[in-house]
Protein backbone atom coordinates (compact mmCIF):
# COMPACT_ATOMS: atom_id res chain seq x y z
CA UNK A 1 0.00 0.00 0.00
CA UNK A 2 1.20 3.44 -1.05
CA UNK A 3 1.49 6.30 1.57
CA UNK A 4 -0.49 9.22 2.39
CA UNK A 5 0.20 12.41 0.56
CA UNK A 6 -0.42 15.88 2.57
CA UNK A 7 0.11 18.86 1.33
CA UNK A 8 0.82 21.88 3.65
CA UNK A 9 -0.79 25.56 2.29
CA UNK A 10 -2.11 28.57 3.23
CA UNK A 11 -2.69 31.11 0.17
CA UNK A 12 -0.98 34.03 2.15
CA UNK A 13 2.82 33.94 2.32
CA UNK A 14 4.77 33.90 6.15
CA UNK A 15 2.15 31.77 7.86
CA UNK A 16 4.08 28.74 9.28
CA UNK A 17 4.00 26.34 6.06
CA UNK A 18 7.71 25.43 6.04
CA UNK A 19 7.49 25.50 10.17
CA UNK A 20 4.12 22.76 10.09
CA UNK A 21 5.82 20.71 7.49
CA UNK A 22 9.33 20.07 9.41
CA UNK A 23 7.72 19.78 12.72
CA UNK A 24 4.96 17.67 11.50
CA UNK A 25 7.19 15.39 8.89
CA UNK A 26 9.57 14.97 12.11
CA UNK A 27 6.46 14.20 14.38
CA UNK A 28 5.29 11.33 12.03
CA UNK A 29 9.12 9.92 11.86
CA UNK A 30 8.82 9.88 15.90
CA UNK A 31 5.85 7.56 15.90
CA UNK A 32 8.15 5.37 13.95
CA UNK A 33 6.81 6.47 10.25
CA UNK A 34 8.92 6.78 7.23
CA UNK A 35 8.22 10.14 5.91
CA UNK A 36 9.57 12.19 2.98
CA UNK A 37 9.00 15.82 3.15
CA UNK A 38 9.35 17.56 -0.21
CA UNK A 39 9.63 20.93 -0.76
CA UNK A 40 8.04 22.68 -3.44
CA UNK A 41 8.83 25.88 -3.16
CA UNK A 42 11.11 26.01 -6.00
CA UNK A 43 13.71 29.37 -5.76
CA UNK A 44 12.54 29.99 -2.27
CA UNK A 45 14.17 26.54 -0.05
CA UNK A 46 13.45 26.95 3.23
CA UNK A 47 12.53 23.12 4.67
CA UNK A 48 16.43 22.27 4.31
CA UNK A 49 17.18 25.21 6.69
CA UNK A 50 14.35 24.29 9.01
CA UNK A 51 15.11 20.65 9.38
CA UNK A 52 18.99 21.63 9.57
CA UNK A 53 19.86 19.66 6.49
CA UNK A 54 21.36 21.80 4.82
CA UNK A 55 24.71 20.97 4.19
CA UNK A 56 24.00 17.62 3.34
CA UNK A 57 22.53 18.32 0.10
CA UNK A 58 23.51 17.44 -3.67
CA UNK A 59 20.72 16.87 -5.72
CA UNK A 60 16.84 18.50 -5.81
CA UNK A 61 13.76 18.47 -7.36
CA UNK A 62 14.74 19.60 -10.71
CA UNK A 63 17.38 17.44 -11.11
CA UNK A 64 14.99 14.65 -10.55
CA UNK A 65 12.09 15.99 -13.00
CA UNK A 66 14.93 16.44 -15.52
CA UNK A 67 16.68 12.75 -15.02
CA UNK A 68 19.67 13.65 -13.40
CA UNK A 69 19.55 11.94 -10.78
CA UNK A 70 17.00 9.35 -9.02
CA UNK A 71 14.26 10.12 -6.64
CA UNK A 72 15.86 7.71 -3.76
CA UNK A 73 19.61 9.72 -4.68
CA UNK A 74 18.31 13.08 -4.16
CA UNK A 75 16.49 12.14 -0.87
CA UNK A 76 18.63 13.42 2.53
CA UNK A 77 18.35 11.33 5.28
CA UNK A 78 17.65 13.16 8.95
CA UNK A 79 20.44 11.82 11.04
CA UNK A 80 18.36 12.21 14.53
CA UNK A 81 15.42 10.31 12.98
CA UNK A 82 16.56 8.28 10.39
CA UNK A 83 13.16 7.36 8.88
CA UNK A 84 12.74 11.25 7.88
CA UNK A 85 13.89 12.20 4.46
CA UNK A 86 13.64 15.88 2.61
CA UNK A 87 13.50 16.12 -1.26
CA UNK A 88 14.99 19.94 -1.41
CA UNK A 89 14.02 22.53 -3.47
CA UNK A 90 16.26 24.24 -6.58
CA UNK A 91 17.08 27.30 -5.43
CA UNK A 92 17.88 28.82 -8.36
CA UNK A 93 15.45 27.91 -10.63
CA UNK A 94 12.01 28.89 -10.51
CA UNK A 95 8.57 27.46 -10.72
CA UNK A 96 7.55 27.11 -14.31
CA UNK A 97 10.65 24.48 -14.06
CA UNK A 98 8.27 22.25 -12.94
CA UNK A 99 4.68 20.57 -14.15
CA UNK A 100 1.49 19.21 -11.91
CA UNK A 101 1.85 16.39 -13.84
CA UNK A 102 6.14 16.18 -12.42
CA UNK A 103 4.90 17.13 -9.13
CA UNK A 104 1.73 13.85 -9.48
CA UNK A 105 4.76 11.72 -10.86
CA UNK A 106 7.37 11.91 -8.13
CA UNK A 107 5.02 12.43 -4.94
CA UNK A 108 3.81 8.76 -5.86
CA UNK A 109 6.75 7.96 -6.81
CA UNK A 110 7.93 8.86 -2.92
CA UNK A 111 4.60 7.33 -1.47
CA UNK A 112 5.63 4.03 -2.92
CA UNK A 113 8.79 3.80 -0.31
CA UNK A 114 7.20 6.30 2.55
CA UNK A 115 4.10 6.12 5.05
CA UNK A 116 3.77 9.77 4.69
CA UNK A 117 4.86 12.43 1.86
CA UNK A 118 4.39 15.93 3.09
CA UNK A 119 4.53 18.50 0.31
CA UNK A 120 5.71 22.07 1.82
CA UNK A 121 3.48 24.30 -0.84
CA UNK A 122 4.94 27.78 -1.97
CA UNK A 123 2.73 30.69 -0.64
CA UNK A 124 -0.24 32.02 -3.44
CA UNK A 125 -2.67 30.51 -5.50
CA UNK A 126 -0.94 29.99 -9.10
CA UNK A 127 0.93 27.41 -10.57
CA UNK A 128 2.63 26.50 -7.22
CA UNK A 129 -0.22 26.25 -5.72
CA UNK A 130 -1.93 23.92 -8.25
CA UNK A 131 1.16 21.79 -8.53
CA UNK A 132 1.40 21.34 -4.45
CA UNK A 133 -2.05 20.40 -4.22
CA UNK A 134 -2.18 18.26 -7.43
CA UNK A 135 -1.22 15.03 -5.74
CA UNK A 136 -2.34 15.65 -1.95
CA UNK A 137 -4.74 12.95 -0.64
CA UNK A 138 -5.34 15.49 2.31
CA UNK A 139 -4.47 19.26 2.51
CA UNK A 140 -4.05 20.69 5.20
CA UNK A 141 -4.22 24.66 5.44
CA UNK A 142 -2.28 26.74 7.82
CA UNK A 143 -3.62 30.33 8.49
CA UNK A 144 -2.69 32.74 11.79
CA UNK A 145 -6.01 34.26 13.65
CA UNK A 146 -6.19 37.53 11.72
CA UNK A 147 -8.46 38.88 8.85
CA UNK A 148 -6.01 38.68 5.98
CA UNK A 149 -4.62 35.68 6.65
CA UNK A 150 -8.38 34.25 7.31
CA UNK A 151 -9.60 35.61 3.91
CA UNK A 152 -6.55 34.00 2.14
CA UNK A 153 -7.61 30.30 3.67
CA UNK A 154 -10.93 31.02 2.37
CA UNK A 155 -9.80 31.58 -1.02
CA UNK A 156 -7.88 28.48 -0.64
CA UNK A 157 -10.51 26.28 0.58
CA UNK A 158 -12.97 27.69 -2.23
CA UNK A 159 -10.43 26.61 -4.99
CA UNK A 160 -10.15 23.10 -3.42
CA UNK A 161 -13.95 22.68 -3.27
CA UNK A 162 -14.08 24.17 -6.71
CA UNK A 163 -11.75 21.15 -7.78
CA UNK A 164 -13.74 18.63 -5.97
CA UNK A 165 -12.60 15.76 -4.29
CA UNK A 166 -9.41 16.68 -1.70
CA UNK A 167 -10.55 16.69 1.66
CA UNK A 168 -8.90 19.40 3.78
CA UNK A 169 -8.06 20.76 7.67
CA UNK A 170 -7.04 23.88 9.25
CA UNK A 171 -4.26 24.32 11.29
CA UNK A 172 -4.04 27.70 13.07
CA UNK A 173 -1.03 28.88 14.13
CA UNK A 174 0.38 31.73 16.50
CA UNK A 175 -2.17 32.19 18.61
CA UNK A 176 -1.94 34.26 21.52
CA UNK A 177 -3.99 32.98 24.38
CA UNK A 178 -3.29 36.18 26.48
CA UNK A 179 -4.55 38.42 23.96
CA UNK A 180 -7.32 35.73 23.00
CA UNK A 181 -8.63 35.87 26.61
CA UNK A 182 -8.51 39.79 26.26
CA UNK A 183 -10.53 39.14 23.21
CA UNK A 184 -8.26 41.66 21.43
CA UNK A 185 -7.76 38.26 18.54
CA UNK A 186 -9.79 35.94 16.75
CA UNK A 187 -10.34 32.84 18.89
CA UNK A 188 -9.66 29.24 17.13
CA UNK A 189 -13.95 29.05 17.36
CA UNK A 190 -14.20 32.04 15.51
CA UNK A 191 -11.98 31.02 13.55
CA UNK A 192 -13.23 27.88 12.78
CA UNK A 193 -17.24 28.77 12.33
CA UNK A 194 -16.25 31.50 9.89
CA UNK A 195 -14.28 29.02 7.13
CA UNK A 196 -16.58 25.91 7.82
CA UNK A 197 -13.62 23.19 7.91
CA UNK A 198 -12.51 20.61 10.61
CA UNK A 199 -9.73 21.78 12.90
CA UNK A 200 -6.99 19.30 13.46
CA UNK A 201 -4.70 21.90 15.83
CA UNK A 202 -3.89 25.13 17.36
CA UNK A 203 -0.10 26.20 17.73
CA UNK A 204 0.41 29.19 20.00
CA UNK A 205 2.95 31.66 19.43
CA UNK A 206 6.23 30.69 20.49
CA UNK A 207 9.57 32.13 20.94
CA UNK A 208 11.21 28.67 20.70
CA UNK A 209 10.19 28.30 17.05
CA UNK A 210 12.16 31.12 15.53
CA UNK A 211 14.92 30.20 17.57
CA UNK A 212 14.00 26.43 16.41
CA UNK A 213 14.35 27.67 12.87
CA UNK A 214 17.51 29.18 13.88
CA UNK A 215 19.36 26.11 14.70
CA UNK A 216 17.35 23.37 12.53
CA UNK A 217 16.32 21.87 15.07
CA UNK A 218 12.42 21.92 14.80
CA UNK A 219 10.28 22.30 18.53
CA UNK A 220 9.00 18.89 18.01
CA UNK A 221 12.05 17.37 19.32
CA UNK A 222 11.96 19.11 22.27
CA UNK A 223 10.28 17.48 24.89
CA UNK A 224 9.48 20.37 27.15
CA UNK A 225 8.00 22.47 24.16
CA UNK A 226 4.36 23.47 24.26
CA UNK A 227 4.14 23.96 20.59
CA UNK A 228 5.77 20.85 20.20
CA UNK A 229 3.41 18.96 22.04
CA UNK A 230 1.00 20.38 19.96
CA UNK A 231 2.88 19.34 16.61
CA UNK A 232 3.66 15.46 18.24
CA UNK A 233 -0.56 15.70 19.13
CA UNK A 234 -1.46 16.76 15.26
CA UNK A 235 1.28 13.75 14.02
CA UNK A 236 -1.00 11.80 16.30
CA UNK A 237 -4.25 12.96 15.17
CA UNK A 238 -3.01 12.28 11.50
CA UNK A 239 -2.34 8.54 12.69
CA UNK A 240 -6.12 8.12 13.24
CA UNK A 241 -6.13 8.77 16.96
CA UNK A 242 -8.80 10.73 18.87
CA UNK A 243 -6.12 13.26 21.15
CA UNK A 244 -8.32 16.30 22.87
CA UNK A 245 -7.10 19.35 22.31
CA UNK A 246 -4.23 21.11 25.25
CA UNK A 247 -5.82 23.69 26.56
CA UNK A 248 -4.08 26.87 25.94
CA UNK A 249 -2.51 28.90 28.65
CA UNK A 250 -1.69 32.60 28.77
CA UNK A 251 2.31 32.42 29.74
CA UNK A 252 2.57 33.80 33.01
CA UNK A 253 3.23 37.05 34.25
CA UNK A 254 6.82 36.14 35.44
CA UNK A 255 7.64 34.94 31.67
CA UNK A 256 6.33 38.05 29.62
CA UNK A 257 8.28 40.58 32.26
CA UNK A 258 10.93 38.44 31.03
CA UNK A 259 10.44 38.66 27.54
CA UNK A 260 10.22 34.99 27.02
CA UNK A 261 7.50 35.93 25.05
CA UNK B 1 -26.45 45.82 27.66
CA UNK B 2 -25.69 47.92 25.24
CA UNK B 3 -26.39 51.22 27.34
CA UNK B 4 -24.36 49.62 29.76
CA UNK B 5 -21.52 49.19 27.24
CA UNK B 6 -21.86 52.96 26.28
CA UNK B 7 -21.97 53.71 29.93
CA UNK B 8 -18.61 52.03 29.99
CA UNK B 9 -16.93 53.44 27.34
CA UNK B 10 -16.63 50.43 25.71
CA UNK B 11 -15.68 50.15 21.93
CA UNK B 12 -16.59 46.87 20.00
CA UNK B 13 -13.42 44.67 20.95
CA UNK B 14 -10.71 43.54 18.43
CA UNK B 15 -11.93 40.34 18.33
CA UNK B 16 -15.79 41.64 17.19
CA UNK B 17 -14.23 43.97 14.78
CA UNK B 18 -12.53 41.30 13.00
CA UNK B 19 -14.88 38.56 13.31
CA UNK B 20 -17.39 41.58 11.51
CA UNK B 21 -15.09 42.60 8.64
CA UNK B 22 -14.39 38.94 7.95
CA UNK B 23 -17.92 37.64 7.63
CA UNK B 24 -18.39 40.45 5.41
CA UNK B 25 -15.64 40.12 3.14
CA UNK B 26 -15.54 36.24 3.01
CA UNK B 27 -19.21 37.13 1.63
CA UNK B 28 -18.24 39.60 -1.26
CA UNK B 29 -15.09 36.50 -2.20
CA UNK B 30 -17.03 33.72 -2.22
CA UNK B 31 -20.08 35.36 -4.30
CA UNK B 32 -17.83 37.06 -6.33
CA UNK B 33 -19.78 40.60 -6.26
CA UNK B 34 -17.78 43.66 -5.01
CA UNK B 35 -19.13 46.02 -2.68
CA UNK B 36 -19.01 48.30 -5.54
CA UNK B 37 -21.17 45.83 -7.67
CA UNK B 38 -23.59 45.35 -4.87
CA UNK B 39 -24.34 48.90 -5.00
CA UNK B 40 -24.88 49.40 -8.88
CA UNK B 41 -27.09 46.27 -8.14
CA UNK B 42 -29.31 47.99 -5.61
CA UNK B 43 -29.64 50.81 -7.77
CA UNK B 44 -31.84 48.53 -10.60
CA UNK B 45 -33.36 46.91 -8.41
CA UNK B 46 -35.33 49.49 -7.23
CA UNK B 47 -35.58 50.97 -10.70
CA UNK B 48 -37.18 47.90 -11.47
CA UNK B 49 -39.29 47.62 -8.33
CA UNK B 50 -40.77 51.01 -8.44
CA UNK B 51 -42.34 50.31 -12.07
CA UNK B 52 -44.42 48.23 -9.91
CA UNK B 53 -44.40 49.49 -6.30
CA UNK B 54 -43.57 52.61 -4.28
CA UNK B 55 -40.36 52.16 -3.05
CA UNK B 56 -39.06 54.04 -0.51
CA UNK B 57 -34.95 54.18 -2.50
CA UNK B 58 -33.73 55.93 0.80
CA UNK B 59 -34.39 52.69 3.12
CA UNK B 60 -33.52 49.84 0.68
CA UNK B 61 -30.67 47.68 2.26
CA UNK B 62 -29.32 45.14 -0.36
CA UNK B 63 -26.33 42.93 1.25
CA UNK B 64 -24.67 39.59 1.44
CA UNK B 65 -24.77 37.31 4.55
CA UNK B 66 -23.16 33.89 4.80
CA UNK B 67 -23.39 31.14 7.23
CA UNK B 68 -21.98 28.25 6.96
CA UNK B 69 -23.43 26.75 4.66
CA UNK B 70 -24.81 29.11 2.50
CA UNK B 71 -24.12 32.75 1.23
CA UNK B 72 -27.61 34.70 0.42
CA UNK B 73 -28.61 37.86 -1.21
CA UNK B 74 -31.15 40.12 0.90
CA UNK B 75 -33.28 42.77 0.29
CA UNK B 76 -35.10 44.54 2.54
CA UNK B 77 -37.07 47.00 0.48
CA UNK B 78 -39.75 49.17 2.64
CA UNK B 79 -42.63 50.47 0.51
CA UNK B 80 -43.70 54.07 0.77
CA UNK B 81 -46.93 54.26 3.46
CA UNK B 82 -49.95 53.63 0.97
CA UNK B 83 -52.80 55.80 0.91
CA UNK B 84 -56.09 54.06 0.30
CA UNK B 85 -57.95 56.76 -1.97
CA UNK B 86 -56.52 55.36 -5.24
CA UNK B 87 -58.25 53.31 -7.45
N1 LIG C 1 3.83 29.51 16.18
C1 LIG C 1 4.83 30.39 15.90
N2 LIG C 1 5.36 31.17 16.87
C2 LIG C 1 6.35 32.04 16.58
N3 LIG C 1 6.90 32.18 15.36
C3 LIG C 1 6.42 31.42 14.36
C4 LIG C 1 5.38 30.49 14.56
N4 LIG C 1 5.12 29.89 13.37
C5 LIG C 1 5.96 30.41 12.48
N5 LIG C 1 6.75 31.35 13.05
C6 LIG C 1 7.78 32.15 12.38
O1 LIG C 1 7.21 32.80 11.27
C7 LIG C 1 8.13 32.86 10.20
C8 LIG C 1 7.51 32.30 8.94
O2 LIG C 1 7.29 30.92 9.09
P1 LIG C 1 7.40 29.90 7.88
O3 LIG C 1 8.64 30.13 7.11
O4 LIG C 1 7.12 28.56 8.40
O5 LIG C 1 6.15 30.43 7.02
P2 LIG C 1 5.76 30.00 5.53
O6 LIG C 1 4.27 29.99 5.49
O7 LIG C 1 6.45 28.75 5.15
O8 LIG C 1 6.33 31.22 4.69
P3 LIG C 1 6.44 31.31 3.07
O9 LIG C 1 5.06 31.63 2.60
O10 LIG C 1 7.40 32.42 2.84
O11 LIG C 1 6.93 29.99 2.59
C9 LIG C 1 9.36 32.11 10.65
O12 LIG C 1 10.31 33.03 11.06
C10 LIG C 1 8.89 31.30 11.84
O13 LIG C 1 9.92 31.13 12.79
MG1 LIG D 1 7.70 28.35 3.43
Amino acid sequence: MRGKIITISSGKGGVGKTTVTANLGLGLALLGQRVICMDADIGLRNLDVMLGLENRIVYDIINVVEGRCTLPQALVRDKRLRTLRLLPAAQTRDKSAITEADMDRIAHQAAEIADYVIIDSPAGIEHGFRYAVKPADLVLIVTNPEVAAVRDADRVIGLLEADGHVPARLIINRLKPALVRRNEMLDANSVVDLLAIGLIGIVPEDVGILAAGNRGRPVVLDEKSVAGQVFRNIARRLQGEDVPFLPLKAPSFLKRLFGAY
Amino acid sequence: MRLLDWFRGRRSSGKEVAEQRLRLVLAHDRANISPGMLEILKDELIKVISRHLDVDPEKVEVKLTRDQHETRLVADIPLRPITRSRG
